[in-house]
């Protein structure tokens, strides 16, 4: 699904990424960790087609970023920290608002199914503004999913939500990835990582140093784990 | 996988004006709501006019001679206000790259927001004409003159969306827009001025004509030249 | 730093001599113009700087589309370096133009179509170098500066015709005489001598600021290289 070889990312004279090599197969859920300003967002940001890589191979679903960016797009879903939802509209007009420019057919249902499964169908006619984070968060993966993309990008979805925002996230996101979906996310939040995903690589020094499915691990040395892959 | 590669087939084309009407349906019926931006440059350019009447001290003639500066001079400090607003939404919120990661051409992206820039723009206008009409007692209400008001505000917004896209990526955002737009734009001020006074004064067309050209070209070149390079500007 | 190139020290010399050369046949060479005097020596200067001002413009803008299209930093350094340039030398010609004015016109300044388009241009330039300063990311700078020279070396251009449609008594030197310019004079073969080698001087004095300073440019791009290299 996601097929990416010897990525290098320079902005200007900086190197951020440095001949990054990944590969995820269909319905994997990866988990990439690693620390503050490793360029695990800015990693995201090339999948996502939002930024060029400067050398490398990058193939999303099957199609190559750059040059082919709108077939990539219609095939993903992004939710980073911010919300991406204008205030001033309500939940439905913002999912319609998407819809639109994504091309869903038969819209209406499908907002309808999404408002559903978000379980914010009784707030729909609430302007974003008056919700809490963590119902724009919810509200953000209606949006990501609004098309039916077979890979989602989640970047650090977490931040600055409470403990119980967290865990009805967490639900959501299993059943979304669920749904046969491939999904990355990028997270600083170990504890919540290791119930959801089914692989962790780490990101540092502009490259992946480790990589280690679940299975593999097995239960509470995810933190071991992480903190070998950055002492070496 | 089938099901959406027919999607992909049928709407390419439609795709492009969806989108676009997307924008734009959202910008209005989000200021629709919240009016936080009409009432800013409405408030702003009466109070611009206002200033106008006590730092000049026209008497009934000169006023009349004054009159179509004083009202672009307005619509250019006003429409900064606009622009800036309308580009700092889409930036706060990440919004802008809800937009990029759209399966559709950026320039839906310019157009959609130009043409919404466009409408708030013409919106204050046609509120600023009759209230100047009103405080001067001078007849705004010529349609030489609504002519002009709508070439130059095309020009005027064209350039306009395309530079607060770079400002609102800057640092220095709010305060950069007059400066990056004034120097620019100076020919539909130009042209728009004398275009006004021209029809205001009940002037022979072929006089008035060669400003309405000159507005009519700048539009043109403006909204191509924006097109093209709005890529640039937006993607990394 | 490289050191400066056989040609460029070379050019440097040629410049300096050429300059006097230029200053010997304006003081020594040209006549005496009837009415102005003195006061008229000043236009070779004058038009010299206007000269290498309009140069400076023009590689500005040819940089900038050749930025977008190759996306190589080097036209991005060179476009900078054009700009200042063409800055500094309109700022020359019009203070010169002003000190020929006052006497001529009776006016150090008048509103007529090339001062006012000479103005608004640096208006744009001095726009460019905010823009500039407002953007730290070296990638962003230069596509939005490359965009900002095609923006205003179009709009420049538009905006003297513009201001010609209804005012003209700059003195038409040569080519056209329009009737309501007022203000010219006559050029005798020796003056047309001495303006064309004074163009010509500037135009190797333009060539050899614009190396000095691309040279300069380069060597900023590489402090910032050992700057990051140092940090990490």
């Amino acid at each position: 699904m996601i097929a990416v070889k010897k990525l290098v990312k320079r902005f200007g004279l900086k190197t951020v990424l440095r001949g990054l090599d990944f590969e995820v197969q269909a319905g994997e859920f990866v988990a990439l960790l690693g620390p503050n300003g490793a360029g695990k967002t800015t990693f995201l940001r090339i999948l996502a087609s939002l930024s060029r890589p400067t050398l490398g191979e990058v193939r999303v679903a099957g199609y190559r970023l750059p040059a082919q960016a709108s077939d990539v797009r219609r095939n993903l879903g992004v939710v980073s920290h911010l919300p991406l939802l204008y205030g001033d509209l309500t939940a439905e007009e913002n999912l319609r608002f998407y819809g639109r420019i994504y091309g869903v057919l038969e819209l209406s249902q499908r907002i309808n199914e999404v408002l559903e499964l978000v379980g914010l169908n009784s707030r729909r006619r609430d302007l974003v503004r008056t919700f809490s984070r963590g119902m724009q968060q919810r509200l953000a993966i209606g949006r990501a999913i609004l098309h039916n993309p077979d890979v989602l990008l989640f970047d650090e979805p977490h931040t600055g939500l409470d403990q119980d925002a967290c865990d009805m996230l967490d639900r959501l996101l299993s059943e979304v990835a669920g749904q046969g979906r491939t999904v990355v996310m990028t997270s600083h939040d170990l504890a919540r990582v290791e119930d959801l995903a089914s692989r962790f690589d780490v990101l540092s020094s502009g490259v992946i140093s480790a990589s280690a499915s679940r299975n593999g691990l097995g239960k509470n040395n995810l933190l071991d784990f992480y903190r070998k892959a950055l002492a070496s | 996988m089938n099901n959406k590669q027919r999607t992909v087939e049928h709407k390419s084309a439609s795709s492009f004006l969806g989108a676009v009407g997307a924008i734009i349906w959202k910008d209005l019926a989000a200021e629709l709501r919240s009016r936080e931006l009409l009432s800013a440059m409405l408030v702003f350019a009466l109070l611009v006019i206002l200033i106008f009447n006590f730092a000049l001290e026209l008497d009934p003639l000169t006023r009349r001679v004054a009159t179509p500066g004083i009202l672009w001079a307005t619509f250019a400090f006003a429409g900064t206000l606009g622009l800036n607003r309308s580009m700092a939404v889409e930036k706060d919120r990440g919004c802008l790259d809800g937009l990029l990661l759209a399966p559709v051409d950026r320039s839906a992206i310019y157009f959609g927001k130009t043409i919404s820039n466009l409408a708030f723009m013409l919106i204050v206008e046609a509120i600023v004409l009759p209230v100047y009409s009103v405080l001067y007692t001078t007849n705004l209400f010529n349609p030489g003159l609504i002519v002009v008001i709508l070439l130059g505000s095309v020009g005027y917004v064209a350039v306009g969306t395309l530079l607060s896209s770079m400002a609102v990526q800057t640092r220095t955002r709010d305060v950069l827009l007059p400066i990056l737009l004034f120097p620019v734009v100076i020919p539909i001020l130009i042209a728009a001025v004398k275009a006004s006074s021209g029809f205001l004064q009940g002037l022979a067309l072929t006089e008035v004509m060669p400003y309405i050209n000159l507005l009519i070209v700048y539009d043109v070149i403006f909204t191509s030249v924006a097109y093209m390079v709005f890529d640039f500007v937006v993607e990394e | 730093m490289k050191p400066q190139p056989i040609f460029l020290k070379v050019l440097n010399v040629v410049s300096v001599l050429l300059f006097l050369a230029t200053l010997s046949m304006v003081f020594l060479y040209a006549p005496l113009e009837a009415t102005m005097n003195y006061v008229q020596k000043i236009f070779y200067l004058h038009i010299a700087n206007a000269w290498v001002g309009m140069l400076g413009f023009i590689a500005a803008a040819a940089a900038g589309v050749i930025y977008l299209i190759k996306h190589d930093q080097k036209w991005d350094n060179i476009e900078l370096a054009a700009v200042e340039i063409s800055l500094v030398f309109f700022l020359i010609a019009i203070i010169s133009g002003s000190i020929w004015a006052r006497p001529s016109w009776g006016a150090y300044w008048t509103w007529e179509p090339r001062l006012t388009t000479a103005a608004i241009l640096e208006m744009v330039y001095i726009a460019y170098l905010l823009l500039r300063q407002g953007i730290d990311d070296p990638d962003r700078r230069a596509r939005f500066s490359a965009v900002y020279t095609i923006v205003g070396s179009i709009s420049v251009p538009i905006t003297f015709m513009s201001i010609r449609l209804f005012r003209t008594i700059h003195p038409v030197v040569i080519g056209t005489n329009s009737a309501s310019s007022q203000g010219s004079f006559d050029m005798t073969s020796k003056m047309l001598a001495t303006m064309f080698f004074a163009l010509f001087t500037f135009s190797v004095i333009f060539v050899t600021l614009f190396w000095h300073r691309i040279r300069l440019g380069q060597l900023a791009q590489q402090v910032e290289q050992l700057k990051l290299e140092e940090l990490q």
